[in-house]
C-alpha cells in the first residue's frame, strides 16, 4: 500500500497512528463497557482539523483528500470502530452533502462549524419502515411561505444526540414517494426535534445511535438543501460516499483483529511451543491477511476513483460489500485463535467481532450494496 | 516574538535491545523520532506565539534525511526550519555542534530561543547551555514553566531538586525545557496539506564558514575512546518458588541484611 | 584552553545555607582515591561564605586545598556570575581536571563555562578513571551511558584544559579520610558580576516524605503489580521502606513521580531494593543496581530485572505479597 500514498498520506497515517495509540486505544474497552460517547476524544480530534480533513480549505477544511480520508478512520477503527464511526458519519453523511449541493450562504453558516469539529454532524435517512427501502420512509415535510413543518420519525441514527447538526430527509412530496423525497438542514435545539433513548446495541456500543423524533419541526425555507423533491439522487450519492468511510472502518477492525491474533498466537503456548508454529495456525493468518488486503485495495481504488472525479459508486459498494464480509468472517477467526481467552471481555478481539457485523448492516446492506453493483454491471453492460 | 527551538531526531533510544549474545546494540531498524523533550520545546514556542504573536524557527544539525522531521513539524504550525548539514558537521562533540548552531542562529535576531534538556542518544544536557555561551546570552534550565512574558521580559519557574525558583530574565535568552513542560500537539490535517510540503532552509559549511579545525571529530575537545554494551552477568539464577516459600525466603533476607524493623 | 602546566582536580562545592551537597563530597572522595599515588592535590572550590564549620567538613572528606572566593555577587547561586568566577579561577589556577556534581546547577553551570573557556565536558559520568592516554600521566578516562542507558562511552579531553565533567549524585561514595587538613586560599574576583537573571521567588518543594534517595529500604512497584498497588504500598508501610515505582506506574499516574527510580527518576542505593512486578529494562536498573541487596519478584522467567537481582522469584506479585504480609503481620501481633 505505501507506494501507492504519496509524502502527505504518510504524515497523515503517522499521525493518526500516534493519535490512536496515545488518545484512543486507552479508552476503547471502557467506551465500549459503558456505552459511552467519547466525547474528549471528539474534542482532541477536532483539535487536528480531522473533521475538516477532505474538504478545501475555503471554509476551514484541511484541504486533503478522500484517501486520507480513508487512512484516518481506518486507524482509528484499528484500536476503536466506535471512534472511526463517529468522524465517518460526521463527514460523509453531513458535512459533505453540504459542502457538495448547499448553496454559499448555507455553507457559510454551518461548514466552519462542522468542519472545525466545534458541531458534530448526523443524517437522518433511516426510518422504523425504511431502511433498504428508502423510498417507503414517511416523514413529510409541508411547505409554507418562508419554512417547511417536518413531522416523522427516524431510527437507528448515528451521533443521534450528540450532534448539533441534522441533514434529514422528508418527503415534500408524498404521492411521488422516492421522487417527492427532500434534504433539510435541521439544528439540533430547534422546537419540536428531539431524540430518542440510545438503543442498547451489539456492538460499537460508544457509538450513540437514537431515534429522532420530528414533532412539527419548523425548518427555514433556507434550509432545503439542494432542490426540492430531489433529495433522492443525493440521498444515492451521499451513500456512495459514506460507504467509503464504513469500508475504511470494516478494514480497521480486520486490521486491528489480524494484529492481536498475530501478537497473541506468537506468545500463547500450548504443546511446548507457541501455537504460531502449527500450519494450521499459519494458514489461517495467511488466509485472513489475503482478504483483509483484498478489501484495502478495494477501498482505496474507491478512493482514488472519486478523488480522481470519477464515477465511483460501483467501487465503493463492491469496497463495503467486501470489507463487511471480511472484517466478520476475520474477526470471529481472532477469537478462535485466541481460544478461551478471546470469549472474554479481558481482551480487544470479542469486542472486535461485536464491532464487525455492523459494517454489513448500516449504510446499507450487503444485500443494498449487491443491488447497487448489479445495477451498474447491467448498465455497463456484458463488460 | 521570535522564537528559535533548537531540535534533534534520534533513534528511539527506549526501543534499542542489546544481543544478549555478542552483547552489541541491535540498531537495525530501530525508527528515528523527534527528541522528546524537543518535541515539548515546539509546544512551549507554538503556544507563545499563540499568545503573543511572532514566528517559530525550527534549527536541527544533522543529516539529510532529518528534513523528514523538520517537515513534521511544518505540519505542527513551525513557520521555518533551517537544517545544516555538511559532512564536515558530523562527528562533533557538544561544543562543536553548539558552535554549529549558534552561528546559524546568528544570522537571525531571537527574542528567545527554547531546547531541550537532553537528547535521548546523547544525553548530555550540554548543547543548549554552550549555544547560549556562543550567543553571548544567558540561559535557564530546567524551566518548568512559562508563567509570564512582556515586551521585554520572560518570567518562569527553574526546578531544581528541593526547590522552584521563579526568575525574571531579559530578552534574548535560551532555556531548556524538559518534556514534562507541555503536551505536544499532534501534527495537524491542514497543515500537513498546506505546510508541510514547503522548503527547507538546508545550510552548508560554506554557507555558515566555521573553521575546518573546529569541527567534526577533529575539532572536538572530547573524543570517543571507545563504547561498549553493558555486560550482563548474571549474580545468582532467579528461582521458581511457591508463595509460602518465596515469603519465607524474602523474609530471611530481610532479618539478614537488617530490612527488618525493630518492632518485627 | 590550553596552559601546560595543569595540575590538581578542582571540585565545585555546591551548597546552600551552610549544608555542603552530597554529591560534591562524593567527587572529593572520589578524586581522593584517584590521585592517590600522585603528587597532585584534590582542592574544592567554593563560590559564598566558608564558614569553619564548612572548612572542616570538606577537609573532613579529603580536600587539600579550598580555593573560595567570598565575592557578595556569588554568595547566592548564579549561573553567570558563578560561570564568570569559575572562569577566573581556572584562568588564574590551571587545574588539570574540574569536576561537578551531576545536579541541576553543575549540569548548567558546567557546559557554559566548558564552552568559555574550549574545553571538553563529559557529562553525567559514572565512573571515573586515571589514563595514560598517549603518555600524558594523570589525564582522565571518563564512561558514561548513552543511547538511553543501553551502551557506554568512556571520554576523554586529550588536547585541552582542564576536563570537565559532571557526575550523577549518588553514583561514588563518600568517605572520610584520616587526615584532614586543607589550605584555604582566598580569590578575589576583578570580574564584573552583573547577571541580568533575578530571582522573584523562591518556593521549597514540601516535604510529605523522606526523599527517596536517602532510605535505607525501599519497596517499589512496576507495571506488574498495578492492579495490588495498595499491597505494596502496605508491605513498604510495614516494613519502615520507602515506596519506589518504575517509569510505567508514574506514567500511567498511579504513584507519584518523586517515587520514580531509574534513568529519569532517582538514582538509589538503599541497603535493600525489593523489586515487585519491575521487568527490570536499562531505564531502570540504571538506578537501582548499586543497592547493597536486590530482591526481585516477577512472573517473567526472562525479566531482565534477575541480572541484577541478588534474590530471584519467578511468581506471582501479588500471591508472594500476600504470604508475607501474613508473615509480617504475624511477627507484628503481640
Amino acid at each position: 500500500m505505501d507506494h501507492l500514498l504519496n509524502d502527505q498520506h504518510k504524515l497523515v497515517q503517522k499521525t493518526l497512528r500516534d493519535f490512536t495509540a496515545n488518545e484512543v486505544k486507552p479508552l476503547a474497552k471502557a467506551i465500549d463497557e459503558g456505552e459511552r460517547f467519547p466525547r474528549e476524544t471528539v474534542s482532541k480530534m477536532a483539535e487536528m482539523n480531522l473533521f475538516g480533513l477532505p474538504f478545501d480549505t475555503a471554509y476551514g477544511g484541511a484541504g486533503g483528500d478522500t484517501v486520507s480520508y480513508a487512512i484516518a478512520v481506518l486507524e482509528l477503527s484499528k484500536a476503536c470502530a466506535t471512534t472511526g464511526v463517529i468522524l465517518s458519519a460526521h463527514v460523509s453523511l453531513c458535512a459533505a452533502p453540504i459542502a457538495t449541493w448547499g448553496n454559499d450562504a448555507q455553507k457559510e453558516a454551518y461548514l466552519p462549524g462542522l468542519l472545525s469539529g466545534a458541531s458534530l454532524g448526523a443524517f437522518g435517512l433511516t426510518e422504523p419502515n425504511a431502511g433498504t427501502d428508502a423510498g417507503a420512509q414517511k416523514t413529510v415535510a409541508t411547505e409554507h411561505d418562508d419554512h417547511f413543518v417536518l413531522n416523522g420519525n427516524k431510527i437507528f441514527i448515528t451521533n443521534a444526540g450528540e450532534a448539533d447538526l441534522y441533514i434529514i430527509s422528508a418527503l415534500t412530496n408524498p404521492d411521488a414517494r422516492h421522487r417527492g423525497i427532500s434534504l433539510f438542514i435541521v439544528e439540533a435545539d430547534t422546537p419540536g426535534f428531539s431524540v430518542g433513548k440510545k438503543e442498547m446495541k451489539l456492538g460499537i456500543r460508544g457509538s450513540s445511535t437514537r431515534e429522532l423524533i420530528l414533532d412539527n419541526v419548523t425548518v427555514p425555507k433556507a434550509n432545503l438543501l439542494g432542490k426540492r423533491d430531489k433529495g433522492f439522487a443525493m440521498i444515492m450519492e451521499i451513500l456512495s460516499g459514506g460507504r467509503i468511510g464504513i469500508a475504511a472502518q470494516a478494514v480497521g477492525i480486520t486490521e486491528g483483529a489480524i494484529e492481536e491474533a498475530l501478537r497473541y498466537t506468537s506468545e500463547r503456548k500450548q504443546f511446548g511451543k507457541p501455537i504460531i508454529s502449527f500450519q494450521n495456525t499459519q494458514f489461517m493468518l495467511a488466509e485472513m491477511e489475503t482478504k483483509k488486503e483484498a478489501a484495502k485495495q478495494l477501498l482505496f481504488k474507491a478512493a482514488r476513483y472519486k478523488d480522481q472525479g470519477r464515477p465511483y459508486a460501483k467501487e465503493a459498494a463492491m469496497a463495503k460489500l467486501y470489507a463487511g464480509n471480511t472484517t466478520t468472517e476475520v474477526t470471529q477467526q481472532a477469537v478462535q485463535l485466541f481460544g478461551g481467552y478471546g470469549y472474554t471481555r479481558e481482551y480487544d478481539v470479542e469486542r472486535m467481532m461485536r464491532d464487525a457485523k455492523i459494517t454489513e448492516i448500516y449504510e446499507g446492506t450487503n444485500e443494498a450494496q449487491k443491488m447497487v453493483i448489479a445495477n451498474m454491471m447491467m448498465k455497463e453492460g456484458a463488460a | 516574538m521570535n522564537i528559535a527551538v533548537l531540535v534533534k531526531q534520534v533513534p528511539n533510544t527506549t526501543e534499542i535491545k542489546v544481543d544478549k549474545e555478542t552483547g552489541a546494540l541491535i540498531r537495525k531498524g530501530i525508527p528515528t523520532i523527534i527528541n522528546p523533550d524537543d518535541l515539548s520545546a515546539v509546544e512551549v514556542a507554538l503556544k507563545l506565539k499563540a499568545t503573543h504573536g511572532g514566528k517559530v524557527h525550527v534549527f536541527t544539525m544533522g543529516p539529510k534525511s532529518a528534513e523528514s522531521m523538520l517537515r513534521e513539524l511544518y505540519a505542527r504550525g513551525v513557520d521555518d526550519a533551517t537544517l545544516l548539514c555538511d559532512k564536515a558537521f558530523a562527528g562533533s562533540d557538544t561544543w562543536s555542534t553548539s558552535l554549529v548552531l549558534s552561528t546559524a542562529l546568528k544570522r537571525h535576531r531571537f527574542d528567545l530561543v527554547i531546547a531541550g534538556r537532553q537528547a535521548i542518544d546523547g544525553d548530555t544536557a550540554q548543547v543548549g547551555p554552550q549555544v547560549a555561551e556562543f550567543l553571548g546570552i544567558p540561559h535557564i534550565s530546567y524551566v518548568d514553566e512559562i508563567r509570564g512574558v512582556d515586551a521585554t521580559h520572560c518570567f518562569l519557574r527553574k526546578k531544581e531538586e528541593k526547590q522552584s525558583m521563579h526568575l525574571k530574565c531579559p530578552f534574548p535568552l535560551l532555556i531548556t525545557v524538559l518534556d514534562g513542560i507541555a503536551k505536544p500537539r499532534y501534527m495537524n490535517m491542514t497543515h500537513i496539506f498546506n505546510n508541510a510540503s514547503r522548503d527547507v532552509e538546508i545550510l552548508d559549511n560554506d554557507a555558515l564558514a566555521i573553521e575546518k579545525a573546529d569541527l567534526g571529530i577533529k575539532g572536538s575537545p572530547t573524543k570517543v575512546k571507545k563504547t561498549y554494551a553493558k555486560s550482563i552477568t548474571k549474580k545468582t539464577t532467579a528461582e521458581s518458588l511457591a508463595p509460602e516459600d518465596a515469603a519465607e525466603r524474602i523474609l530471611a533476607v530481610l532479618r539478614e541484611k537488617g530490612g527488618m524493623p525493630d518492632a518485627l | 584552553m590550553r596552559y601546560d602546566d595543569g595540575k590538581d582536580c578542582f571540585i565545585y562545592i555546591q551548597h546552600e545555607h551552610g549544608v555542603i551537597e552530597n554529591g560534591s563530597l562524593e567527587l572529593i572522595t572520589k578524586a581522593k582515591e584517584l590521585l592517590s599515588d600522585t603528587e597532585e592535590n584534590v582542592v574544592a572550590v567554593l563560590l559564598g561564605t566558608l564558614d569553619q564549620n564548612t572548612h572542616d567538613t570538606l577537609a573532613d572528606y579529603g580536600a587539600d586545598a579550598i580555593i573560595v572566593c567570598e565575592h557578595p555577587d556569588v554568595s547566592a547561586y548564579d549561573c553567570l556570575n558563578h560561570a564568570a568566577v569559575l572562569t577566573e579561577i581556572i584562568e588564574t589556577h590551571h587545574p588539570k581536571s574540574f569536576l561537578f556534581p551531576g545536579t541541576v546547577r553543575g549540569r548548567e553551570l558546567a557546559p557554559r563555562i566548558s564552552a568559555r573557556v574550549h574545553t571538553g565536558l563529559t557529562a553525567d559520568a559514572t565512573r571515573i578513571e586515571l589514563d595514560n592516554h598517549e603518555g600524558q600521566t594523570h589525564s582522565l578516562a571518563i564512561t558514561r551511558p548513552a543511547f538511553g542507558g543501553n551502551l557506554f562511552a568512556t571520554i576523554i579531553t586529550p588536547d585541552h584544559v582542564p576536563q570537565m565533567a559532571t557526575i550523577r549524585p549518588g553514583v561514588f561514595e563518600m568517605k572520610k579520610v584520616n587526615t584532614p587538613y586543607a589550605k584555604r586560599i582566598d580569590h578575589t574576583t576583578d570580574v564584573e558580576l552583573k547577571s541580568p537573571i533575578e530571582i522573584e521567588a523562591i518556593i521549597p518543594k514540601e516535604n510529605d516524605n523522606a526523599s527517596i534517595a536517602d532510605a535505607k529500604l525501599i519497596v517499589s512497584a512496576g507495571r506488574g503489580v498495578k492492579d495490588c498497588l495498595d499491597m505494596v504500598q502496605h508491605v513498604a508501610k510495614t516494613l519502615n521502606a520507602e515506596l519506589g515505582a518504575s517509569r510505567a506506574l508514574v506514567d500511567d499516574g498511579v504513584v507519584a513521580k518523586l517515587s520514580q527510580v531509574g534513568q529519569t527518576g532517582s538514582t538509589v542505593r538503599p541497603l535493600l531494593y525489593m523489586a515487585c512486578g519491575i521487568s527490570g529494562a536499562l531505564q531502570h536498573t540504571a538506578g537501582m543496581d548499586k543497592s547493597e541487596t536486590i530482591i526481585a519478584i516477577n512472573n517473567d522467567p526472562a525479566a531482565p530485572i534477575f541480572d541484577v537481582a541478588d534474590l530471584g522469584i519467578i511468581g506471582d506479585a501479588k500471591e508472594i505479597l500476600t504470604h508475607l504480609m501474613r508473615r509480617l503481620d504475624v511477627s507484628n501481633t503481640p
